[in-house]
């Protein structure tokens, strides 16, 4: 190799660099580079033979030139020449010049491309390295085809020199990732991988690099390397600092390669060899005891060295998350970080502190430090160290430190910076609703959160504010005072005048009887915003005035006033005009069982995944969302309580659904689906077609509330996809006899004894939703049956059976099903029942279809029981006992005293009577602590009066709590059949 | 109006800053330092808008004149004053460059203080802020001189003072015009039009009345009625004056009569696109003798009258960016290759009328990978002729001063009329 002579350094382009430096102006410098293009165009010109020297001089320049932005069209031939010399500057100079200026398509390819091929061959190291440097720097495909067969065989090849082998690793990486499919590995493999136990460390360096970005593509090809890997490192780690020489970095070996070879680790799971296990174990734990040793240097890079590979350990011990000694440890290493005068370090701590939280190992230790990250909330400087300190208490949160932790965020918020606010109030909306204990905390929580930061608040989270109230009945009354508390602050925000619309139009009875809260105050308070609102929040409350009308007809007068002056009907705003027509219109013409029909009460959301939940994981991508992992159980607590509106079918679902971000009150102009599933359709279709024609309520205007009172029409209710429950998996019984009933179906029946809409059945192909009516004995069934796969389901056939009896006693009718269901479409059956004579048993719905061949076979319970075809019956007290007295015989009573199963909740438990559907009779009997019902059961022969008594022992312990249910009807299998029911309920 | 004016070297270097209003911060000097300056592009616009403030700049030899605003302004009175302000500088210390403005420094800031208050222009008259702020040092002056400096200031006649004695009354006129062309390759003209100025230096005692008369169409129409002038009177677009030309009066008879201030003035602006005598006409020749030469051969004819002489004429070939040589014959004058111009440089010192001269050049092209075709940009050229090429004619300037003894026939008159080059350019 020729040396580079000091002298060698191209006087000519030192004093044209000089030149253009002390040019005063952009104008003189373009003058002096033009002036040199065309020297060197005189001198390429094709009559001169130009030494090498000069050759390489002017492409130097031209090299300079084309770096200071002008646009250099000649003198590649030249640079392609100067590859063929065999003085090192000239060849050097040539590559530089291809791999800066030559573009991939240039026609010199085929030039450039033997002439590496000639240095590559050459033996000498020098040139083979710069070859292999222009490969990688160049990096084309024609590049890649050209070269990649023969880069593995250098890379391998025993009599290769070991700077060489390190360009070979580190060129063939390169290519590897602009054109992986042209670089086979095949035959290279198992000796690329012991390359790893080369002697020479900068070999090992490079080819490791090689090895885990191959590995990540196809890990089982390298698998040999854990083993190699984990041996190196515990060499490397176990040797003193003066081992390496120059592999050591103020006092740490081999801190790049330590690295590297933990994070290759890191593509695989845990070693499955003992012995290789315990190896990597014991290196894990030098490294962890290394951090408590004192430092060897006071210098930076000491410490940012050992801090480096100390957080690689720490993210291979998260990653094999089996070791909970490991993990304990590393929490406490990081723990001692979160408190170090070092901002970045702090940073790191936290986190990797986030997703040791969610290893169920080092969860505790994690919860150690709530108030170290507490205060870092607090106090830190640096806005994206909050941030992660907000994620870390967002991810440590759980049943226990939920009350600490969502108070600490929401004083937080008061102060937060604004770009974190929005996912911080996200945070708070799924910590409260999560680990909300009692909904009154959960309530106050929100409305906390829409008061200090309201204009962060989402659609999503008010959304669901009212998604939960209205599905808890407990809760209600609550809300509605809060709500109505809140509102009367001079200045509200916006969001809290929509939640407290909402709910004061469904739930403003409750706190009705209060003088403070009279109807009209309640009236008045709202009105007072609405000037201030925007136009969605009017229309919300215009419908929720209409509310008020049904609810109070005292208000009637007034609101009919509001709607009738001129700033409503005359509004600009077609939507605000056209609900003030309607409603106005509506108020004055339909009578008052109309009026309450229409405006009845919302039905319960069907439950599914948190729609807040879903914005917070597009918002920040997956993994950030790292508490889900215990969704799916705390999910089941919180919605499967057994409430109305709970539905542990689609509880234990914790997948991404479509997220219901429809306006819940249908407001044509809001309504972002975001959903991806093309079946996602909006909840305010959902909310129709679940309440059937009895509640059309506020979305009336949007389609001619006429027409949604008779048609439901069959509307694709999201379906719920991700894993079913578990207990429910799929029959495969290949029979094509109906399969027996499923065992749980008894138990899904009772689900519906007190409801009549929801989702009566779920696996992992299938949904199946009912929605329901009855008037008399009639009644009509709408089954909705959802494929949730994306194959169709062919020879889909469905049937309704009456067993036994039953058959007599009640009369079903069906219409056929389409045969074929596609992929993640809906279709619809409607079934007709009679009610002939009362009857116990239910009938058996059969489906049968085939996916992918096979036979699927399914039987469940229709959940028509007795109870439907109640007729409630409002009477007085001396009224009731009268005819409680005259059925007095013993087999007109059915009597049973069983433990309660749930919390004895007053509003649940009158909420759980009417949807039996009788009448609750307030004030009859003496003790306010009970309950009393009556109602007729229509049937075609007779019709059969039945009066209901429920007594608690609320004042038990819990646990101990009792009831005694007593039923009289005038027949006696009526009062025992509805008395086995209800036993269940509660 | 203006909020900050910025003087700044080649370097972006602040030299002067002068901040009239508080909307302007001193970020502003580094925003067109960097945006503008320091630009990567070559052309850069006389106006930039950086973050809702306006930057209009004029750029002297290496001096950069900024003045900056945030608010809706008069485009063309900014450059107006900028250019005012150049006038300015110049008559009070000469060519201006990094050198003078350093030592002028107090000076400069003193005739800012002057001539913009609160970022509205005032006075930027050079003959009446030279009675004001010297260079000189400072004079003390009687209470009479400087009430009488007060008065003229605020007077009527802001632009001269009373009592101007000269023992001889001169005054010299120039016409000072820049014709402008771009003509195809066949010699059709594409676009041509003519900006020229009439300056005025007058020596002149007392507050001398004075009346100009040029070969303005529609004067001449309106007097001659059929006279036999009308062929030679020239049709002017548009116009602007010197503030001391009553302009009602040029609107009501379009006479244009005026007090002139003592010493040099711009008395007139004009442009007219009609009926131009083109002084030169340029004939070029461009053939590719395959992919590595080039033949261009390039006629110059003189347009004009043969007793007349054009002076410094500059014929400038482009070439091809990939020339590797060039061989240039001329009949006259020298021409040059330049390299750094990227062009052939052709100059003749003198010309007659009624002449034509020819250049022939043979390029060598490098052969490039590059398939860009050669724009072939235009041949430009510059002169300068001793005539009006927008035929304007100085009828009379007729000087009357009713209260000093001397009439229109004592003054010594001089007028001279110079036709320079704007932008000369034909296509090849």
């Amino acid at each position: 190799m020729p040396a580079v002579s000091k002298g060698d350094g191209m006087r000519g382009l030192a004093v044209f660099i000089s030149d253009i430096r002390n040019c005063k102006s952009k104008e003189a410098e373009i003058k002096r580079i033009n002036k040199e293009l065309a020297n060197i165009r005189s001198k390429f010109k094709g009559d001169k033979a130009l030494d090498g020297y000069s050759k390489k001089k002017y492409v130097c320049k031209l090299l300079f030139i084309f770096l200071l932005g002008h646009d250099i069209d000649f003198g590649h031939m030249e640079a392609v020449n100067l590859l063929s010399s065999n003085k090192y500057t000239e060849k050097q100079i040539g590559y530089l010049f291809i791999s800066v200026l030559v573009n991939s398509n240039s026609e010199l390819i085929r030039l450039i491309n033997n002439a590496i091929k000639n240095d590559l061959s050459s033996r000498n190291p020098t040139f083979m390295c710069l070859a292999l440097h222009c490969i990688a720097n160049v990096g084309s495909r024609e590049m890649a085809e050209a070269f990649a067969g023969e880069i593995p065989r250098i890379l391998v090849a025993g009599d290769t020199m070991d700077s060489v082998k390190q360009s070979a690793a580190l060129c063939l990486l390169r290519l590897y990732k602009a054109s992986p499919d042209l670089v086979l590995m095949g035959e290279w493999t198992s000796r690329v991988v012991h390359l790893l136990n080369d002697q020479h460390m900068g070999v090992v360096t490079a080819a490791i690099s090689l090895i885990t970005c191959l590995s990540s593509k196809n890990p089982d090809e390298f698998k040999t390397c854990v083993s190699l890997a984990v041996s190196r490192l515990s060499r490397i780690v176990s040797s003193a600092s003066t081992d390496l020489q120059d592999y050591t970095y103020y006092f740490v070996p081999a801190p790049w390669l330590s690295c590297k070879l933990l994070r290759l680790l890191q593509c695989y799971p845990p070693p499955e060899d003992g012995a290789v296990k315990g190896r990597l174990v014991e290196c894990l734990e030098t490294i962890l005891n290394k951090a408590q040793e004192p430092p060897k240097s006071k210098k930076v890079q000491h410490s940012n060295a050992k801090n480096a590979i100390l957080f690689e350990a720490i993210s291979l011990i998260i990653h094999y998350d089996s070791e909970p000694n490991l993990l304990v440890r590393a929490c406490n290493q990081l723990g001692q970080f979160l408190q170090h005068r070092e901002t970045n370090l702090r940073y790191l701590a936290l986190e990797s502190m986030c997703t040791l939280a969610s290893s169920e190992f080092s969860h505790e230790a994690v919860k150690t430090h709530i108030e170290t990250v507490i205060n870092a909330l607090k106090t830190e400087r640096d806005v994206s160290v909050r941030q992660r300190a907000a994620d870390l208490l967002y991810a440590m949160c759980d049943r226990s430190n939920a009350k600490q932790i969502v108070a600490e965020m929401l004083s937080y918020l008061e102060t937060a910076d604004y770009s974190i606010r929005e996912e911080m109030v996200l945070k708070v909306a799924i910590l409260a609703e999560k680990y909300a204990v009692d909904y009154s905390w959960y309530v106050d929580t929100i409305l906390n959160l829409i008061r200090i930061a309201g204009d962060y608040v989402s659609e999503e989270v008010w959304y669901r504010v009212i998604q939960i109230v209205i599905n808890r009945d407990d809760v209600q009354g609550y809300a509605a005072k809060t709500v109505f508390e809140a509102l009367q602050a001079p200045a509200c925000h916006e969001n809290m005048v929509k939640v407290g619309g909402y709910i004061l139009g469904e739930f403003g009875n409750l706190i009705a009887g209060d003088p403070r809260s009279s109807p009209l105050v309640q009236f008045n308070l709202l009105h007072s915003k609405f000037h201030l609102c925007s136009v969605p929040t009017r229309a919300l409350l215009l419908s929720a005035y209409i509310k008020f009308i049904n609810l109070f007809p005292e208000t009637k007068a007034t609101i009919q006033e509001v709607l009738r002056s001129d700033s409503q009907i005359r509004n600009s705003d077609v939507e605000l005009q056209q609900r003030a027509v309607e409603y106005l219109k509506l108020s004055s013409i339909a009578s008052t069982d109309v009026l309450a029909t229409v405006l009845e009460e919302m039905p319960p959301f069907p439950e599914r995944e948190s729609s807040i939940l879903a914005k917070l994981k597009k918002k920040k991508g997956p993994g950030a969302v790292s508490v889900e992992l215990e969704d799916g159980k705390e999910r089941g607590e919180l919605n499967g309580g057994g409430d109305r509106g709970g539905d542990a079918a689609i509880a234990a679902s914790n997948a991404s659904t479509p997220s219901p971000s429809a306006d819940l009150l249908g407001l044509r102009s809001a309504a972002p689906v975001s959903g991806a599933t093309p079946s996602a359709g909006s909840l305010l279709v959902d909310v129709f077609s679940e309440a059937g024609p009895a509640a059309t309520s506020a979305g009336v205007n949007d389609d001619g509330f006429l027409s949604a009172l008779h048609a439901p029409e069959a509307s694709d209710s999201p379906l719920v996809e991700g894993p079913g429950d578990s207990d429910s998996a799929p029959p495969t019984a290949a029979s094509e006899d109906p399969a027996p009933p499923l065992p749980e179906s008894d138990e899904l029946l009772n689900k519906f004894v007190c409801k009549n809409n929801g989702v009566l059945f779920e696996n992992q192909l299938l949904q199946i939703g009912i929605k329901s009516e009855y008037r008399q004995n009639l009644g009509r069934m709408y089954l909705f049956y959802g494929n949730k796969t994306s194959v169709q389901f062919v020879s889909f056939n469905t049937t309704v059976s009456c067993p036994g009896e039953l058959q007599s006693q009640l009369n079903v009718q069906t219409k056929t099903v389409e045969p074929l269901v596609e992929g993640g479409a809906q279709v619809q059956q409607v079934i007709n029942i009679e009610c002939l004579t009362d009857f116990i048993d239910a009938p058996l719905l059969n489906i049968k279809f085939r996916y992918g061949g096979a036979l699927q076979n399914i039987s469940l319970k229709l959940p028509v029981t007795i109870n439907k075809f109640f007729q409630p019956t409002e009477m007085a007290a001396a009224d009731f006992f009268q005819r409680w007295k005259q059925l007095s015989q013993p087999q007109q009573e059915a009597q049973k005293i069983f433990k309660a199963s749930h919390g004895m909740d007053t509003e649940v438990l009158k909420a759980k009577l009417l949807g039996l559907g009788t009448a609750l009779l307030e004030n009859v009997d003496p003790n306010p602590e009970n309950y009393v019902c009556a109602g007729v059961i229509q049937t075609k022969a007779q019709q059969v009066g039945c009066l209901l008594r429920l007594e608690p022992n609320a004042q038990a312990q819990p646990g101990e709590q009792m009831y005694r249910l007593t039923l009289r009807s005038s027949k006696d299998t009526v009062s025992q059949r509805v008395c086995d029911l209800l036993a269940e309920q509660f | 109006m203006i909020g900050g004016l910025f003087i700044y070297n080649h370097k972006g270097e602040v030299l002067i800053s002068r901040v009239y209003r508080d909307d302007i911060g001193r970020n502003a000097v580094d925003a067109f330092r960097v945006n503008v300056i320091h630009a990567r592009q070559q052309v850069r616009s006389p106006v930039t808008n950086i973050a809702r403030t306006s930057f209009f700049h004029v750029k002297r030899s290496n001096i950069w004149l900024a003045a900056v605003t945030k608010q809706n302004v008069n485009a063309a009175m900014v450059f107006e004053f900028l250019y005012k302000m150049c006038d300015v500088m110049t008559a009070y210390f000469g060519k201006i460059s990094e050198e003078n403005i350093k030592n002028n420094f107090v000076l400069i800031y003193e005739l800012l203080d002057e001539i913009l208050d609160f970022g509205y222009p005032q006075n930027s008259e050079t003959g009446a802020l030279k009675t004001f702020i010297t260079q000189t040092g400072i004079k003390s002056q009687s209470k009479e001189e400087q009430s009488q400096i007060t008065s003229q200031v605020t007077g009527q006649i802001g632009w001269r003072r009373e009592g101007i004695k000269y023992r001889r009354n001169e005054l010299f006129l120039d016409v000072l015009e820049s014709v402008n062309l771009l003509m195809s390759p066949q010699g059709q003209v594409l676009s041509a039009h003519v900006s020229g100025r009439v300056v005025m230096k007058s020596y002149l005692s007392g507050m001398p009345e004075c009346k100009f008369g040029m070969n303005d169409k529609i004067v001449i129409d309106k007097q001659g009625k059929g006279g036999g002038a009308t062929g030679q009177s020239i049709a002017i677009d548009d116009c602007t004056f010197h503030q001391c030309v009553r302009l009602s009066k040029f609107d009501a008879e379009r006479s244009i009569s005026f007090i002139p201030p003592d010493g040099e003035c711009e008395l007139m602006r004009y442009r007219t696109t009609k009926d131009i005598i083109l002084p030169f006409r340029v004939i070029p020749l461009v053939r590719e003798v395959g992919r590595t030469k080039l033949e261009v051969k390039v006629v110059i004819k003189s347009n004009f009258k043969p007793s007349l002489l054009a002076q410094k004429i500059e014929v400038r070939i482009p070439t091809p960016l990939n020339t590797s040589g060039v061989q240039v014959i001329c009949m006259k004058g020298k021409a040059k290759y330049k390299a750094s111009e990227n062009a052939i440089v052709w100059k003749i010192k003198r010309m007659a009328g009624m002449k034509e001269s020819q250049i022939s050049a043979e390029i060598e092209l490098l052969p490039t990978n590059d398939k860009k075709k050669w724009a072939r940009p235009p041949i430009s050229m510059n002169f300068e002729v001793p005539f009006a090429p927008s035929g304007l004619k100085v009828r009379y300037l007729k000087v009357f001063e009713p209260k000093l003894n001397y009439s229109d026939h004592d003054v010594i008159k001089w007028v001279r009329y110079i036709g320079r080059s704007g932008i000369y350019e034909t296509r090849c």
